[in-house]
């Protein structure tokens, strides 16, 4: 049972963030990135070519955090693998004891630096769910038996700020039943869009199923709200938020105090079992606002329990 | 194409823009072709779509599934239709691409699965 799954089955509250994509380094590099935000984490994800670029492929990355001593979540899209290639990391990735996988879409090809590419999704991301709960079962698509069956703990993504609003939770709702434990929640600068998302899932069910985990982000500038906004797809940045960051003093304290407000916000909704971090590149961010946010570090976690959080 | 193929192609593409994937799901997907979202998605939409509604892909049209989802709401379909827009659709079976989706429903070789889908579903 991997360690995420054994601190949500407890209770307790959970903390994953998103591993920087890694390029040139090796090891040294890898190290260099994970190193200030792992004394808070449960898990760290391990990227598939975010925004439709290439990187170090997320298996590669899955292993090299467990040689750091970190849990991977693999993630998993269906842009550039058909059904056999995404087969073949699931059951590779249970070859090296990597138990954490995350099922998602995935951007299309056309918001990356090489829009030229084919676009694949063979599978979706439900199917994939699918797909990677019968892989756990002892079974490929095909029916042929993997034995003994890998054991896998499942999870994908949701976005409660993209349209169909009121859609949303009934979609995250397929993904649970199709073997989601854990819904890491897209970035969601639009809090009312979040609540009602919770609210939606609570009452029909998703929350029993599977651990909502709202992602926090951590920007620096009005530049960055800015470019999030208008280049990242299904994320909406209102226009307050960029002017309240534009019109302070420090730009990047302020960055930290919306990403502090949001998180608070989101760790009172019915279901959040606890948070996703996404920040960009070597600085302490997230560990700062774990700080500031009263949640302890993993080990203290562990050691002494952390269930409820109680927001500041 | 055969002609049955070839028929179902004359009626369907210019109404629904049929791609001929040839497992027809049109019914419970708010009679909106799934196989018209540029990342073919057979079970909803994905989180990319703007805030305007337009597709991530193709921002200046308006997401497959949200048309499918609205239309499933809107039009006097069938209640076990509008129920069947929330289930679980197996992936293509991409050797039907191109065969006549007419044929594949009465002889049910469009509901035909592989062996292994479904396992592990308690």
């Amino acid at each position: 049972m991997s360690r995420l799954e054994q601190a949500l089955g407890e209770g307790r509250f959970v903390v994953t963030a998103e591993m920087p994509t890694i390029d040139g380094g090796g090891m040294d590099e890898v190290r260099f990135q994970l190193g200030p935000m792992a004394p808070y984490l449960d898990a760290c994800n391990a990227t598939d070519n975010t925004a439709a670029h290439a990187h170090a492929s997320p298996l590669a990355i899955a292993i090299a955090l467990k040689q750091c001593g970190m849990e991977p979540i693999m993630q998993l899209v269906c842009r550039d693998r058909n059904r056999l290639a995404l087969e073949a990391d699931l059951v590779g990735a249970s070859l090296h004891g990597i138990e954490n996988v995350c099922c998602l879409t995935g951007d299309d090809v056309t918001a990356g630096d090489e829009p030229e590419a084919r676009r694949v999704f063979d599978l979706d991301s439900p199917q994939l769910l699918a797909t990677a709960r019968a892989v756990a079962s002892g079974r490929y698509l095909s029916g042929r038996a993997i034995a003994p069956a890998p054991h896998l703990f499942l999870g994908a993504v949701e976005n409660p700020g993209a349209p169909p609003f009121a859609y949303r939770a009934q979609r995250a709702l397929k993904k649970a039943e199709a073997g989601a434990r854990f819904l890491q929640l897209q970035i969601c600068f639009q809090p009312q869009l979040l609540e009602g998302f919770a609210a939606e899932a609570a009452r029909i069910g998703v929350t029993e199923r599977a651990a909502l985990l709202p992602s926090i982000t951590i920007l620096r500038s009005a530049r960055a709200l800015r470019f999030i906004d208008a280049k990242v797809p299904g994320i909406s940045v209102p226009a307050g938020v960029i002017e309240r960051v534009e019109a302070a003093a420090d730009q990047q304290e302020a960055c930290f105090d919306v990403a502090y407000e949001l998180a608070q916000h989101a760790m009172a909704q019915p279901g959040v079992r606890g948070l996703h971090f996404i920040s960009f590149r070597k600085d302490a961010g997230i560990a700062a606002l774990c700080r500031r946010l009263g949640i302890p570090t993993h080990a203290e976690r562990v050691e002494h329990g952390y269930g409820s959080p109680v927001p500041v | 194409m055969g002609v049955l193929a070839t028929m179902e192609a004359v009626v369907k593409r210019p109404v629904f823009g049929c791609q001929m994937c040839g497992q027809c799901v049109l019914h419970s997907t708010g009679m909106t072709c799934p196989m018209t979202c540029p990342k073919t998605l057979r079970n909803g939409p994905c989180g990319g779509v703007r805030a305007d509604g337009g597709c991530e892909v193709k921002p200046e049209m308006r997401c497959v599934w949200l048309r499918g989802y609205e239309r499933s709401r809107r039009l006097p379909l069938p209640a076990v239709w509008k129920d069947e827009f929330n289930h679980l659709r197996a992936p293509v079976d991409n050797r039907l691409r191109g065969t006549a989706s007419w044929t594949n429903l009465v002889s049910g070789r469009d509901r035909q699965t592989p062996a292994g889908w479904g396992a592990g579903e308690h």
